[in-house]
């Protein structure tokens, strides 16, 4: 790594921390409004949803720049998802539900924007796990398969954003933009790399006439 | 590299939680006279107290914790204006709500229409402090100032051909961005009662609380409370009030019929399509506070259950 990359790297780790610590500010300053629970579910889960979307970005914007070695920031804004929607989870069951084990059973079972919830979450985890160059060794080929879920925990975030809402569907309405553009660039690529593959195939015909 | 080791922190570094509550306490009024000179006046209670001393009606609930005025009149659902709740105080400032006047009109013997001073001056204005649950599952403790809505109804007299209560709220697109841009529900905002529902005594036309006048995100200068049912049933702004044969549609119920019910009694046994209403966040409760386990018709079933006696509330919900 060149100490360019390095600096980038250090910059985008110490930009994640940000968030974080204006929500620390907030909290001691008492400014997070009439329903401060609420509104640390919504800043914490914000931030997975975007950091999840900057992941996301990272093969398209490396794609068109074609600029090389991205990966390590690719990796490093993953994390900054996986921690980010930790804590909301964290702060959903500690502040919020005060660990009352009946009431979030009850939540759990009729909430279904939670399910949704759950599930990407759950998804995020088994990333983050796996995210070490050692996993990578050890799953080869099925380390990519199993990344390649980071788009059911998008679109299932953004389901847990959209259900959970009475009005005000416009910022999960712009995730979901968001999303399906990433994920359509990826699948155009992806389409149009296997033309030309194809047309890399020698068919033997064309030259025949 | 430098590893720091975790030091305890010596007890003359402790801030005395007295000198720190203090501390707030001035700093908060400092925010809040600073807010009173740039011109924000719905921020705190700038309108100063119009009532004092108001009998407090026996159905009143008694030994609540009244929530603080603060997230009172900052958390506001008013879909008219905003879906955001931070921004309701603010945008519903541009509506007038003086001069007003409410109309009571359909089955009845005989129609009437009040100024908006009447009922502020009305004999029977008295204070009620209700819980009050949102569909949304967080809740408060209101001490709302109103009249017994059964008295404004018995003056109209109504006829026995009268069923059910359809209260209608102010159409003004002029001012309300979610009217002009016809923004998801249907305008005017409607509500609707059976008509013993209406006539209950714990049902009040509210004019104001925390002994001032309704703030204008609270809904001024007239909304319904009908503390046993979702706070979407209590419509804000309301212009007339009609009554009918058959049942009214409503707001909610008509925009999502599988979600938002007519009745709409709160009932934590009966979850919302997308969200538990077994429990609710209490507005001004502390981090770490569990919520608080959300009960049948809000706690007022002594008074109300023998409305419903014999229906499903699953299917009536």
């Amino acid at each position: 790594m060149t100490l360019n990359s390095n600096k980038i790297w250090w910059s985008i780790f110490a930009t994640g921390l940000l968030p974080l610590l204006v929500l620390a500010i907030e909290i001691a300053a008492d400014s997070l409004g009439a329903n401060p629970i609420e509104a640390i579910h919504i800043r914490l889960g914000d931030w997975a949803l975007r950091f999840l979307c900057l992941t996301l970005a990272v093969t398209p914007l490396q794609t068109v720049t074609k600029w090389r070695g991205m990966a390590d920031y690719r990796q490093l804004l993953g994390i900054y998802c996986w921690f980010y929607a930790s804590l909301h989870l964290f702060a959903y069951l500690a502040v919020d539900q005060a660990w009352e084990w009946s009431l979030i059973g009850l939540d759990l079972l009729e909430s279904r924007y939670m399910w949704f919830g759950l599930l990407a979450y759950m998804i995020i985890f088994l990333l983050g796990l796996t995210t070490s160059k050692a996993a990578k060794k050890i799953l080869g080929k099925r380390w990519k398969k199993l990344h390649r879920w980071i788009y059911f925990a998008s679109f299932s975030a953004v389901m847990h954003y959209f259900w959970q809402l009475k009005g005000n569907l416009a910022e999960p309405a712009f995730y979901l933009v968001v999303v399906a553009f990433l994920l359509a660039f990826r699948l155009l690529a992806c389409f149009k790399n296997r033309q030309v593959s194809l047309l890399m195939i020698p068919t033997g015909k064309r030259h025949s006439v | 590299m430098i590893i720091k080791t975790k030091k305890a922190v010596p007890s003359s570094e402790i801030t005395d939680p007295g000198v720190f509550s203090a501390r707030r306490t001035l700093l908060k009024s400092l925010l809040a006279g600073s807010a009173l000179a740039v011109g924000f006046p719905w921020a705190s209670g700038a309108f100063g107290a119009r009532w004092q001393d108001l009998p407090r009606g026996e159905y009143s609930t008694e030994g609540l914790e009244v929530t603080p005025a603060d997230p009172a009149r900052k958390y506001n659902n008013y879909s008219e204006f905003t879906f955001n709740k931070e921004d309701a105080a603010r945008l519903a400032q541009a509506l007038p709500t003086d001069p007003w006047s409410l109309s009571i009109a359909g089955e009845v013997q005989k129609p009437v229409a009040y100024a908006l001073e009447d009922l502020l001056n009305h004999p029977r204005l008295q204070e009620r402090i209700y819980r009050f649950r949102c569909v949304e599952a967080w809740s408060m403790v209101v001490p709302w100032i109103g009249i017994p809505l059964t008295e404004l109804l018995q003056a109209a007299q109504p006829l026995s051909s009268a069923k059910f209560v359809q209260f209608t709220a102010v159409y003004r697109p002029d001012i309300m961005p979610n009217q002009r841009n016809s923004t998801m529900l249907a305008w005017p905002y409607v509500e609707g009662l059976r008509l013993d529902e209406a006539m209950h005594p714990l049902t009040i036309l509210s004019v104001g609380m925390y002994d001032e006048v309704l703030p204008k995100q609270n809904g001024a200068p007239l909304r319904l409370v009908v503390p046993w049912k979702y706070g979407f049933k209590s419509i804000k702004a309301i212009v007339r009030i009609d009554l009918l044969k058959r049942a009214p549609m409503t707001t909610w119920n008509n925009y999502a019929p599988d979600e938002y019910g007519f009745y709409a009694n709160v009932n934590p046994a009966v979850p919302h399509p997308r969200w538990s209403q077994s429990s609710e966040r209490v507005l001004g409760s502390g981090f770490f506070t569990p919520r608080r386990e959300t009960e049948l018709f809000n706690g007022y079933g002594e008074q109300v259950a023998s409305l419903y006696q014999g229906m499903d509330l699953r299917h009536f919900f």
